[in-house]
């Protein structure tokens, strides 16, 4: 009768799967990356002449600017960060037909039918010296104002939150409040 | 002497461990499809600022990452302690920006190259000249979709 194979002891086993999981646990990062989503515009060709679009008329630009000491100058008055939000609702929606605030044009709309629909843009303008955090403060507080005002639209009509539309009624409601967020063409000024 | 080996069979059985490494194995696996590999070693201290108006970065093939702060300790001798920028595991220029994005783009499948999403990580003292310039180096690149990487803030 031949030998019996002895079994391959299984004990070690547990050490080996315990090294790789610590090294797994070393060499990943289960954080998940979460940020501000932004686009750029393209760059503007070459050989473009002066530009020909019609100038925007001032009541429908929301003048943001940011010096380099982290001071917001908001439509010409100094503006904390904390009222900048009301502000740019304010702006967007213009729910009084206000003269200085932005003119609206009628449009038709899925779901919502004949609608006014804001001309209103907003311009970023920050110095060299502006601290990132700011910028990003400033850029959160716009983009959390457009998504109120959409928030408020779809509670008001669909009785749910924006998030839970399908993309035909976010569509809309995008179409309404557009994000209109514009930064100014970054200008080599001299001195420091 | 009998009464002795009785005593010897009614010993506890020792626990088998012949599971253990199913259940460990069971961790790792969860652990491996839940993290991400740490891609590259930081030179540079990045916190960055926190904001409210989130979103995920949902596909992280589809990712590059520029980092930008102020270099750690050990290489501020050589780089000093004015904000730099990291591209992969190196300190970079601004001029730099747009070989590495064609180099991120041919890494890509092609058809994946449109999502592509650049993810800045940018320390929040940082000044914005830097962060103004690598904006236009990537609107030279067509590289438009960008990300500031953000926290969430409590409320």
């Amino acid at each position: 009768m031949a030998k019996k194979i002895p079994e391959i002891p299984a004990a070690s086993l547990a050490d080996i799967a315990f090294m790789l999981l610590i090294f797994f646990l070393v060499t990943t990062t289960m954080d998940v990356d979460s940020g501000l989503e932004r686009r750029l515009p393209p760059m503007p060709p070459e050989d473009q002449e002066e530009d020909d679009t019609p100038p925007i008329k001032e009541r429908n630009v929301f003048v943001v600017l940011v010096n380099a000491k982290n001071q917001l100058l908001v439509e010409g008055e100094i503006t904390d960060i904390d009222e900048l939000r009301d502000k740019a609702k304010e702006f967007m929606a213009n729910p009084y037909n206000d003269e200085d605030l932005p003119e609206k044009k009628i449009e038709t709309v899925d779901f919502f039918g004949q609608v006014e629909i804001t001309k209103g843009v907003i311009s970023l303008r920050n110095d060299v010296g502006t601290q990132y955090g700011t910028y990003i403060a400033v850029q959160n507080e716009l983009v959390g104002a457009i998504n109120e005002l959409r928030e408020e639209l779809a509670k008001q009509k669909f009785g749910k939150p924006y998030e839970k539309l399908d993309s035909d009624q976010q569509g809309a409601i995008k179409d309404i409040y557009p994000s209109r967020i514009s930064e100014a063409e970054p200008k080599k000024v001299g001195g420091n | 002497m009998s009464k002795f080996r009785k005593n010897d069979t009614k010993e506890l059985p020792p626990i088998s461990t012949a599971s253990l490494p199913d259940i460990v194995f069971m961790l790792l696996f969860f652990f491996m499809v839940s993290t991400t590999m740490r891609e590259v070693t930081m030179k540079v201290q990045v916190t960055v600022p926190s904001a409210t108006e989130l979103s995920k970065l949902e596909k992280k093939s589809l990712v590059s990452y520029i980092y930008v702060g102020t270099p750690f300790k050990q290489y501020q001798n050589v780089f000093g302690s004015e904000p730099r920028i990291q591209l992969n595991d190196q300190f970079a220029k601004v001029s730099d920006i747009p070989d590495y994005i064609t180099a991120e783009r041919e890494a890509r499948d092609e058809a994946e190259v449109p999502f592509m999403i650049t993810s800045l990580k940018v320390d929040e003292y940082t000044k914005m000249g830097i962060v103004t310039d690598i904006k236009q180096e990537l609107r030279k690149a067509a590289a438009l979709h960008i990300n500031y990487s953000s926290r969430k803030k409590e409320r």
